[in-house]
C-alpha cells in the first residue's frame, strides 16, 4: 500500500538536474525549451532544481568527455535513491559523432546505468517531453522490453 | 490533568487546529501561489494535489546525512514544532477567545522566529559552502525584518494596552480594526513587507536564491528533511496572513457573516502576497537590508510615535 502511494508521488513529482556532459549546447538549449511556459512542465510535476540532492532523475546530454566522468560519478551518488539517469540526445544515447574520439568515453551508458534514451541531434522538446513522460509510464510504450538468452 | 484533558491536548496539538489541519492548509495554499503564478506566466500549472505529491515523494526517499552534521535532523524538527506551536495558539484562541493566557502575543512572536532560527541551524551544520553563506544571509535577513515586525506589533500592544491575543480581539470588537486608524495603518503595511520576508517569498528569498545558492541552508536537505521544512514553510503561509488579519483587520464573530469576512481578508492578504511574489525580482542582500534598517523600520517608528499620540 505504502509502497503504491509513494509510486504514484513519485510519478507525480519528478524534479530534475541538469548536467551537461560534454555536450555541444544543443541539447540544453532545447532541454531549456522544455521548461520555458510554452511546454510547461510544471504541469506534470516536473521542476528544475539546481542541487543533486533534491533531485530524482538526472537530464545528462553530450557524449561523456574523460575529464567529466569523475564528476558524474560524483553527481550519481550524491542524488538520492530512488532515481533515474535519462540520456538526451544522440551523444549520451551512444556517442554521436564522437564514438570513436580519444577525448569521450562514447555515450552515457559506459559511465552509468541508463533508464531511457531519448536520441535526437538534438531532439526535439516534444521528443524529451514524450521520453520523461514514457519513463514515467505516463505513455505506453511503443516496443516492449525483450530480453534475449542464448539458447 | 486528567487523561481527556491530556487526549485533548493532545488532539489540539496534532490533528485539528495544530499540525495536520494546518498542514494540509498550508500545503494547499502552496499549490494556489503555483497554480497563480502559472495564470501569471500564461501557463496551466501544476494539478491541485501537487505539493501533496511532491511532500509524499519526499518522504519515500532516502536522506543523506553529512558527516559531524550535529544540528543538521534537530533543525527541521525544531522548525515543525515552531510553526505546529503558533499554529495552536492562533486558532485555538480564535475558536475558543476565553482560553488565551497573558503574554500568548509575545510567545507567539518568538513561535512565528522559530522556523528562520531553524533554518540558520541547518544550514550551517550541513557542511556546506552553501549552506553556511545562506546560513549567514538568513541570519542577516532575522535581524533586519524582526525589527520592523516587532515595531508593527508594538503599535497594536500600545493602541490596545494589553499583551493576550483575547484583548486585541476584544478592542477591535468595540472599537472597529486597528487598520482603520493611522498608525494601525502604517503598521499594516510594515507587517505586509514584514511577512513577505519572513515567508521568505520574492523579493526577499535571499537566504534561499535558486539560482545562484542553490538552495542556501536546504541546499544539502533531502528527502524527510527537506520534506519537513517545506511543511513548516508551508504551515507559516498559512499562520502569518492569520495573525495579521486578526492583529489589524478586526474582530472575529461566532457567525457565519463574520467568519466569511474573516476568509475573504485572509483570501486578500495571501493573494497580494502570491502576486507580489510572481510580479518582483530577487533583492540583493544590501538592498533588502537598506530597505529594512531603512525606509520600513523608520515608517514602522513613525507609526509607533503616531500611536503613543492616540492616532
Amino acid at each position: 500500500m505504502t509502497n503504491t502511494l509513494f509510486n504514484w508521488c513519485f510519478k507525480k513529482s519528478i524534479w530534475v538536474y541538469h548536467v551537461n556532459a560534454g555536450s555541444c549546447n544543443g541539447c540544453d538549449i532545447e532541454i531549456l525549451d522544455v521548461l520555458t511556459p510554452y511546454y510547461d512542465v510544471e504541469r506534470f510535476g516536473i521542476r528544475l532544481v539546481h542541487t543533486p540532492r533534491h533531485a530524482d532523475a538526472l537530464l545528462v546530454t553530450g557524449p561523456v568527455t574523460r575529464q567529466v566522468r569523475e564528476r558524474l560519478l560524483r553527481l550519481y551518488e550524491a542524488t538520492h535513491d530512488p532515481k533515474l539517469v535519462i540520456a538526451v540526445g544522440s551523444c549520451a544515447t551512444c556517442g554521436g559523432i564522437w564514438h570513436d574520439s580519444y577525448a569521450t568515453l562514447g555515450g552515457l551508458s559506459t559511465v552509468l546505468p541508463v533508464n531511457i534514451y531519448i536520441p535526437g541531434c538534438p531532439p526535439r522538446p516534444e521528443a524529451i517531453l514524450y521520453g520523461v513522460a514514457e519513463a514515467l509510464g505516463l505513455v505506453p510504450k511503443k516496443v516492449t522490453e525483450q530480453v534475449f538468452v542464448e539458447a | 490533568m486528567n487523561w481527556s484533558q491530556l487526549f485533548l491536548s493532545v488532539f489540539y496539538t496534532l490533528i485539528f487546529p495544530g499540525f495536520l489541519f494546518t498542514a494540509v492548509i498550508g500545503l494547499w495554499i502552496t499549490w494556489v501561489d503555483r497554480k497563480i503564478t502559472a495564470v501569471i506566466q500564461s501557463r496551466i500549472g501544476p494539478p491541485w494535489y501537487q505539493p501533496f505529491a511532491d511532500i509524499g515523494k519526499l518522504f519515500g526517499k532516502k536522506m543523506l546525512l553529512p558527516r559531524d552534521a550535529t544540528g543538521f535532523v534537530f533543525a527541521p524538527i525544531l522548525a515543525v514544532t515552531g510553526s505546529t506551536l503558533a499554529a495552536v495558539i492562533v486558532f485555538h484562541t480564535l475558536m475558543n477567545p476565553t482560553i488565551g493566557f497573558v503574554g500568548d502575543l509575545i510567545v507567539l512572536v518568538y513561535l512565528l522566529a522559530l522556523p528562520a532560527i531553524a533554518l540558520i541551524i541547518g544550514g550551517a551544520s550541513s557542511r556546506s559552502p552553501f549552506g553556511a553563506i545562506g546560513a549567514g544571509r538568513e541570519m542577516s535577513m532575522v535581524l533586519a525584518y524582526e525589527a520592523g515586525f516587532l515595531l508593527s506589533v508594538v503599535v497594536v500592544l500600545i493602541k490596545v494596552g494589553s499583551v493576550r491575543f483575547t484583548d486585541i480581539i476584544a478592542y477591535q470588537e468595540l472599537h472597529g480594526p486597528i487598520a482603520l486608524s493611522v498608525s494601525g495603518f502604517i503598521a499594516l503595511l510594515v507587517a505586509l513587507f514584514c511577512i513577505q520576508a519572513k515567508l521568505g517569498y520574492l523579493p526577499f528569498d535571499i537566504s534561499e536564491a535558486e539560482t545562484e545558492l542553490i538552495g542556501g541552508p536546504l541546499a544539502e536537505y533531502s528527502g524527510v528533511g527537506l520534506a519537513l521544512f517545506k511543511i513548516a514553510r508551508a504551515m507559516l503561509s498559512l499562520v502569518m496572513p492569520v495573525f495579521i488579519v486578526v492583529l489589524f483587520m478586526g474582530a472575529i464573530q461566532p457567525t457565519f457573516v463574520s467568519f466569511l469576512g474573516f476568509l475573504l481578508k485572509l483570501l486578500v492578504v495571501i493573494i497580494l502576497q502570491i502576486v507580489v511574489k510572481a510580479t518582483h525580482a530577487r533583492l540583493r542582500l544590501d538592498q533588502a537590508l537598506s530597505l529594512f534598517w531603512g525606509q520600513v523600520a523608520v515608517v514602522g517608528a513613525v507609526g509607533v510615535v503616531f500611536a503613543v499620540l492616540g492616532w
